[in-house]
């Protein structure tokens, strides 16, 4: 435990004080309600925890135990051992929310880099300081096109594209008034010409996913001048790293980039903490949710970064502000920062084409497996769903008995799709395991 | 004095190279020609150069491992370094969100028992991880509160009263949900006004959002009462529990007759700040709210038995108001909040409070006679004074804040809660010793004292800072948000 207090520490306070003990200091508490007996384990030492947790993380198979070929929005990817270095600096993740720029230009100017990678590999223009993470990011960016225009337009389309959880949180966020959310339950094989009969002058947002949650990867060129001409706003999801290699959502002409930062640096870690991915074009800066860090200067001149444009957050609208964000994903953005600071320019793309390479030739050699198809042609980046001669629940179970933790089964969220795969390769997946997972596949199938 | 830090794109230098990745072993693939990103504007630096780079920016900030940073609200407590060593074990950090269940008992096991320490702790039926923050789990709560009544029928009910002392929060998400947002004074000791309170009690009333202690650190000594009104008049009582640091083992929140409490691991849990997040608010809730919490949650599907360990899956409540976010909530943060919790049992969390409680009635009995205090009475983890004299003019908060900076201390929260004129809100938290505790109010009463004789070195305050105080008139107004970024044109 972690108070230092001694005996004698605590009596010359007590005297300070002018209380006689401790619990002298709880009395405006309801005498009956106060001091409960908590049913909690016995004290560990650190000894003892650290023996603990092991043993309970030891109940995991992780991804050294056992191949996976698991995406649908979490990646394993390698991460640089000087990003850990980085974030384990007492300095960065002892500190909080930057309130006091003199003690805390570290933070603000990392958060300032932040924006700038984030804005580059998205081609946007404006970044706020982060968000949770990609499905809240998502139900921020419906939230700001409705802001945007002014609560005028009553509805968003969203393309059964984007990710089920991603929806499932934008429900949540804005089932409770008068929003119709149109589009899910489009054919699932149509590319986003099937939009575009949905956009009319009642829609605020349309959101598309880039590469979309079956890993297909769409030109939204001509979507967004369809979403444009009907005066509404076109917030994309994207996933980051593919951003690195493929045209970015800025250059189709997106409004609002959402997404997931998880593929930038940070560990799987169960689902969390990851990080939210949100930016915009210039003109909506002051309808962005989150902090923004912006440059400013000292009375002697020399350059520096605050929080900016701050007006527009809870703490000063309280209940006129457009949303209720406070503490962002701070560490998790400094994760990113480092992580692409140190990739860089052609580390990033060697990695996003490795993806690349690997997912197609786990596709081309899935798909010659007798009974295998691959679901769609349309191009894609790291991931892609396969047609399998048997149920993918079915098919998965047999993988695990192999020692393989398998794709995606569709199933689970598509009514109809119990047959499909979905299959995520990125650098981790090593040749030999792609090869392995072929030949297992091969084999439970023809069993 | 530390050197400012030059931009990283200011130190790029094309073609040099930073981590490397092994050459592709497949067959090659063409690229989709028409697809192919032509530009990437990203900075080319080596390994040694970024690590010195965020190692210099490190420099540049204060935080719990330097030194004081008694910011009230936050809770600014030791972040214990066993909570990183147990977050990063393999078997956590590198399972997928997705794996199969029976590939995850481990972690399910975890969540399963963090539900019920934090059912136990703060005195309800239910608890949901999933929320991401606190103003995440402030929004969930808001959004239960929300789909109890439209359950129940009582779709009129579409106010959400909150106390004049709330944090900013409690009014945003509210009226994020479509909840009007009614404001009630505090009375003379800094309690909820139970007639004000009375007068807005119809049946309109969705609910109360209550901190307690509330933000001025003091403990609503009311709070049966006001939870009786609410609840007679058909409201839910929600508890904003970023105070909790004052209640652990000292009075449960469910049994004072809040229905729906946001913990914020981040807090109270010793969990690191990180510079702003990530942060995790789990929410409890009373029986009747049980069925519409955020899914899923960790449940027991088999009790197991003599050398067999119960079997864990994820159920989703029928009720539920919905999904939060992805996947599972902040997991990283709940295996250190778990780990804290089982460093500390029953007795040490109690003990936790206690110090906590401690710390700030003898820090508040150093300064009282030089700061005023509001309300004086004994408070709970933080306390309030007022960062002003009214014989003094043209010194503020702000000055006594930057002053702070010079002795080695991060100023307290300041012009917060918005109730207490140039508010100074102070949470020393229970691992400060009584020696820094006295340190630092030595530097508030040479600070009073300086204010009298020498108001010019709390003006020209922070000097020894690498950078002085900064022009937010001008950010605000000349907007540069980001470098490097070849189609704004901003370098």
């Amino acid at each position: 435990m972690f108070h230092p207090h001694t005996d004698s520490d605590r009596e010359a306070m007590l005297k300070t004080i002018g209380a006689g003990s401790i619990e002298e200091l709880f009395e405006a508490i309801p005498e009956d309600l106060r001091f409960p007996e908590l049913d909690l384990p016995p004290i560990h030492t650190e000894m003892e925890a650290r023996e603990l947790l092991q043993d309970i993380s030891e109940g995991n198979e992780t991804q050294r135990d056992l191949p996976m070929f698991l995406g649908a929005g979490a990646y394993n990817h390698y991460i640089p051992a000087a990003v850990d270095f980085i974030l384990r600096r007492g300095e960065f993740y002892t500190a909080y929310t930057p309130y006091q720029p003199e003690i805390s230009q570290g933070t603000l100017q990392a958060i300032f880099e932040y924006q700038s990678h984030v804005i580059n590999l998205t081609g946007m223009e404006v970044s706020n300081a982060s968000h949770y993470d990609g499905a809240t990011a998502a139900a921020e960016a419906i939230n700001m096109g409705r802001v945007i225009l002014r609560g005028k337009r009553s509805k968003a389309v969203v393309s059964p594209g984007v990710h089920p959880q991603y929806r499932e949180t934008i429900h949540t966020y804005v089932d409770n008034d008068s929003f119709d959310i149109q589009g899910e339950d489009l054919d699932l094989t149509a590319g986003p010409e099937a939009l575009y009969p949905l956009i009319d002058e009642n829609t605020a947002v349309v959101m598309v996913q880039y590469p979309d949650f079956f890993g297909r990867v769409y030109d939204y060129t001509e979507l967004a001048e369809k979403v444009h001409q009907a005066g509404a706003i076109l917030a994309i999801v994207a996933n980051p790293l593919a951003s690195a290699l493929l045209k970015s959502p800025g250059e189709f002409g997106a409004d609002i980039v959402c997404g997931e930062g998880q593929p930038l640096g940070i560990p799987l870690s169960y689902g969390g903490p990851y990080l939210g991915i949100l930016a915009t074009r210039e003109k909506y800066v002051r309808h962005i949710a989150g902090r923004i860090v912006g440059e400013t200067q000292d009375e002697e001149g020399k350059r520096g970064y605050v929080l900016t444009l701050s007006t527009r957050e809870q703490h000063i609208r309280r209940e006129k502000a457009s949303s209720n964000i406070c503490t962002n994903q701070g560490l998790m953005a400094l994760a990113a920062t480092v992580h692409i600071s140190l990739l860089g320019k052609e580390g990033l793309r060697e990695v996003a084409n490795l993806n690349y390479q690997h997912a197609h030739y786990a596709a081309k050699q899935i798909s010659e497996i007798p009974g295998f198809e691959a679901w769609s042609d349309q191009t894609f980046f790291n991931e892609f769903v396969v047609k399998c001669p048997m149920p993918a629940g079915k098919l998965n179970d047999l993988l695990l008995e192999e020692g393989i933790v398998g794709g995606y089964d569709l199933g689970k969220d598509y009514p109809g799709m119990q047959d499909h795969l979905m299959v995520a390769v990125t650098e981790m997946n090593s040749k030999s395991q792609i090869d392995f997972l072929v030949e297992k596949l091969a084999e439970v199938s023809r069993d | 004095m530390i050197n400012l830090e030059p931009l990283i794109y200011d130190k790029t230098s094309p073609g040099r190279r930073g981590v490397r990745f092994p050459e592709s072993a497949v067959p090659h693939t063409d690229l989709p020609a028409d697809l192919v990103r032509q530009d990437l504007p990203l900075p080319e630096l080596s390994e040694l150069d970024v690590v010195r780079h965020f190692t210099k920016l490190s420099q540049l900030n204060h935080g719990v491992d330097i030194g004081f940073y008694p910011l009230g609200s936050c809770t600014m407590k030791y972040n214990p370094k066993i909570n990183e060593e147990t977050a990063r074990l393999a078997g956590f950090a590198g399972i997928h969100p997705l794996q199969p269940v029976e590939t995850a008992q481990g972690a399910l096991h975890l969540m399963y028992l963090m539900q019920e320490f934090l059912k136990e702790i703060g005195g309800f039926a239910g608890v949901t991880l999933q929320p991401a923050a606190g103003a995440h789990g402030e929004l969930t709560g808001v959004l239960i509160i929300k789909k109890y009544h439209d359950f129940n029928g009582d779709t009129q009910r579409n106010k959400i009263l909150v106390p004049d002392s709330a944090h900013g929060t409690n009014p945003a998400t509210s009226a994020m949900s479509g909840f009007k947002v009614v404001q009630i004074k505090s009375d003379e000791r800094g309690n909820v006004d139970l007639e004000a309170l009375k007068a807005e009690c119809d049946d309109t009333l969705a609910g109360f959002m209550l901190t307690n202690p509330n933000t001025l650190g003091l403990f609503e000594e009311n709070v049966c009462e006001v939870s009786e009104i609410v609840h007679q008049a058909g409201g839910l009582m929600y508890g904003d529990g970023a105070n909790m640091n004052a209640l652990l083992g000292i009075s449960k929140p469910g049994d004072l007759g809040v229905d729906i409490l946001h913990y914020n691991l981040h807090k109270t849990f010793s969990t690191p700040h990180g510079g702003g997040g990530p942060g995790s608010g789990p929410v409890g809730v009373v029986e009747k709210l049980v069925d519409f919490l955020p899914g899923p949650l960790v449940a027991v599907q088999d009790q197991g038995g003599e050398d067999v360990p119960p079997y864990y899956n994820f159920v989703t409540p029928e009720h539920t108001i919905g999904r939060m976010k992805a996947f599972h909530g902040q997991f990283g943060v709940i295996v250190r909040a778990f780990t804290y919790i089982m460093m500390h049992g029953a007795q040490g969390l109690r003990e936790v409070s206690e110090y906590a409680v401690l710390n700030a009635n003898y820090l508040m009995a150093l300064v009282k006679d030089a700061y005023r205090l509001p309300y004086d009475r004994v408070c709970m983890h933080e306390f309030v004074v007022e960062g002003r004299w009214p014989e003094i003019e043209g010194v503020h908060a702000l000055d006594i804040s930057k002053r702070l900076m010079d002795f080695g201390f991060h100023p307290p929260t300041n012009y917060f809660p918005l109730i207490v004129r140039e508010a100074l809100m102070i949470e020393p938290t229970e691992t400060e010793t009584k020696e820094t505790l006295d340190e630092f109010a030595k530097a508030l009463l040479q600070i009073a004292e300086e204010a009298k004789s020498n108001p010019d070195v709390l003006h020209q305050a922070p000097h020894v800072t690498p950078i002085g105080r900064l022009d937010e008139v001008k950010a605000a107004r000349n907007l540069v948000l980001c470098c490097g970024v070849p189609w704004l044109d901003n370098d």
